[in-house]
C-alpha cells in the first residue's frame, strides 16, 4: 500500500493524530514560555541564581526522553494521564532554550541604553517592559522557535507512553515493518516543524522594525 | 515641606552640593576623594579632566546611578537619600553620547517617553515635542524615524530634546558632543549656548575638551586622579598659575605660553 493511499484511506485518523500532536506541542510550549521567560528575567536580576537555574535546565536536557517519560510516570495527577505526562516532559525540555535566550537577549543589550533609561528615571518595571523586553524580544522568539522545532520531534516519542500524536504511526509502522505507515507519521510531523520554524522566523524578523 | 524650605534658605542659590564626597569601588580602588563642590542655579559647571579622572563618576553620583561611599550630596538642599530615586532622576535631564537613544522607539517616542511615564495627556505631549523639535532645530518629518536612520548630529539633538522633555531644572551632560565631527560639534555647541541663554538650566557638563569647557562653561572644575584640583571661572582659568591648569591652556594654544594672560 502506498503512502498516499494510506493517508487517504485513514484521513480522519491522520487528522486526529495531527491534532493530538499539535495539542502536545502547543500546550507544552505555552507552559514553557510562562515559566522560562520569567525565569530568564529573574536570573538577569539575581546573578547568584544564574548558574543553578541554567545548570538544572541543562541537566534536564541531557536526560534521554524515554527515560524522562519513565521517571515522571509515578508522579501523582501527572502520571494519571499520558498526555499530561508528555506535556510536562516536553515543557521541561523546552525550558533551556527559553531561559537561555531570555537571559542572553537581555544581557546583550548595550549597557549604555540601560543606563540612559535608569538615568531618565525609569523604574525597574518600566525599564523591563519598555526597554529590556522589547529589545530582546526577537532573541526570545528565536528561543521559542528552537524549542518548538525540538518539541515537535520529541513529541513523536510521547506515543511510546500512549500520549498519542503522530508518533503512533511511527511506532506502528516500525512494528509492522511498513514504511508507508512510518512516513504517514513522520511527514506530517516534519511539515509541522517546518511550518513552525518558518512562521516563528517570520515573526522574529517582523518584530524588528527598527 | 515647610521644614525643607527653611533648611535650604542659606543656600537657596545652590542647586547641587557635594560635601566631602568619596567613591571607592568594592575592590578598594578609590575613584573620587574628598570632593567638595557647590553648583549654582542656572550656571554651567564643566567637569574637565582626562579619561579616568573621575568626571563621569562625579556626574553619576548626582543622579544616584552610583552611591557615594562617604560624604553627602544635596540636590535642592535635600540630601540624596531623602529623595525618591525616580523623582530625583526625573528632575534632571541626562544626555550621554549618542548611544543613549532607545533604538526600538521612533524619535517622537524617544522624546516623549518621560512625559508618557508621567501620564501627560497626549495633546500636551504632542505640543511639547513640537516645541522641543523647534528648540533643537529638527524637522517634524524626523519624528516617525528610528534613531539608526538619523545622522550623529541629529541623534544628539534628539538626545538633548529628550533630556529637556519634562522641563527639568537640572541637565547632566556626559560628553554629549564627543562622538561628532568637528563642524557638527561646533554647531551644536553654539546652539546649546544659545539655548542655555534662554532656558537658564543648571547644567553639569562633562568633557575632556578644553575648548568645549571654555566655550560652554561659566565655571570649570578641573579633575585629576579623583580630585578637583581647581575650580575657576573660565576667565580665571585662562589666567591661572596652577601648573595643571597651565598645561591645559598651553595645550589649547599648541605652544607653551610665555605669558600667563591671553595674547
Amino acid at each position: 500500500m502506498s503512502l498516499w493511499q494510506f493517508i487517504i484511506e485513514n484521513h480522519s485518523e491522520v487528522a486526529q493524530l495531527t491534532l493530538e500532536h499539535l495539542w502536545l506541542v502547543g500546550a507544552s510550549m505555552l507552559l514553557a514560555i510562562f515559566v522560562g521567560v520569567p525565569l530568564g528575567i529573574v536570573i538577569t536580576r539575581v546573578p547568584s541564581l544564574n548558574r543553578p537555574v541554567l545548570g538544572t535546565a541543562n541537566v534536564i536536557q541531557t536526560i534521554p526522553s524515554l527515560a524522562l517519560f519513565g521517571f515522571l510516570l509515578p508522579a501523582p495527577w501527572i502520571g494519571a494521564r499520558a498526555d499530561r505526562l508528555a506535556i510536562l516532559a516536553l515543557t521541561l525540555y523546552a525550558l533551556l532554550p527559553l531561559i537561555r535566550n531570555t537571559y542572553t537577549g537581555i544581557k546583550n543589550i548595550d549597557p549604555a541604553i540601560i543606563e540612559a533609561g535608569r538615568g531618565m528615571g525609569l523604574t525597574d518595571r518600566e525599564l523591563l517592559f519598555k526597554v529590556e523586553l522589547p529589545l530582546s524580544l526577537n532573541v526570545i522568539i528565536a528561543g521559542v522557535r528552537v524549542a518548538t522545532v525540538i518539541s515537535v520531534g520529541l513529541a513523536t516519542i510521547a506515543a511510546a507512553i500512549g500520549a498519542g500524536g503522530l508518533g503512533e504511526y511511527i511506532f506502528r509502522g516500525l512494528a509492522m515493518v511498513n514504511n508507508s505507515v512510518i512516513l504517514a507519521g513522520a511527514i506530517p510531523a516534519a511539515l509541522m516543524a517546518l511550518i513552525a520554524d518558518l512562521g516563528l522566523g517570520w515573526i522574529e524578523k517582523s518584530l524588528r522594525a527598527w | 515641606m515647610r521644614n525643607q524650605r527653611q533648611m535650604h534658605r542659606p543656600e537657596e542659590n545652590t542647586a547641587i552640593e557635594f560635601r566631602n564626597v568619596s567613591y571607592t569601588l568594592p575592590n578598594g580602588c578609590e575613584l573620587l576623594r574628598g570632593i567638595n563642590l557647590q553648583i549654582k542655579r542656572g550656571e554651567t559647571l564643566v567637569l574637565l579632566g582626562r579619561s579616568g579622572s573621575g568626571k563621569t563618576t562625579t556626574l553619576k553620583l548626582i543622579n544616584a546611578l552610583l552611591k557615594p561611599t562617604s560624604g553627602v550630596i544635596l540636590v535642592n538642599g535635600r540630601t540624596l537619600n531623602t529623595w525618591d530615586v525616580v523623582r530625583l532622576r526625573r528632575t534632571m535631564g541626562y544626555v550621554i553620547q549618542e548611544i543613549g537613544l532607545f533604538p526600538h522607539l521612533t524619535i517622537d517616542k524617544n522624546i516623549g517617553l518621560v512625559p508618557a511615564l508621567e501620564n501627560w495627556p497626549a495633546e500636551r505631549t504632542r505640543e511639547r515635542i513640537g516645541e522641543l523639535l523647534e528648540m533643537v532645530g529638527l524637522e517634524p518629518p524626523m519624528l516617525a524615524r528610528y534613531p539608526r536612520e538619523l545622522s550623529g548630529g541629529q541623534r544628539q539633538r534628539v538626545g538633548v530634546a529628550r533630556a529637556l522633555a519634562a522641563d527639568p531644572p537640572i541637565l547632566l551632560m556626559d560628553e554629549p558632543f564627543g562622538a561628532l565631527d568637528l563642524l557638527t560639534r561646533a554647531e551644536l555647541q553654539r546652539e546649546f549656548l544659545f539655548l542655555q541663554q534662554r532656558l537658564r538650566k543648571t547644567v553639569v557638563f562633562v568633557t575632556h575638551d578644553i575648548r568645549a569647557a571654555l566655550t560652554l562653561g561659566t565655571r570649570i572644575a578641573l579633575m585629576e586622579s579623583g580630585r578637583i584640583v581647581a575650580l575657576l571661572t573660565t576667565q580665571e582659568f585662562l589666567n591661572s598659575d596652577e601648573p595643571l591648569v597651565r598645561q591645559y591652556v598651553e595645550a589649547l594654544n599648541g605652544l607653551p605660553a610665555t605669558h600667563p594672560g591671553r595674547g
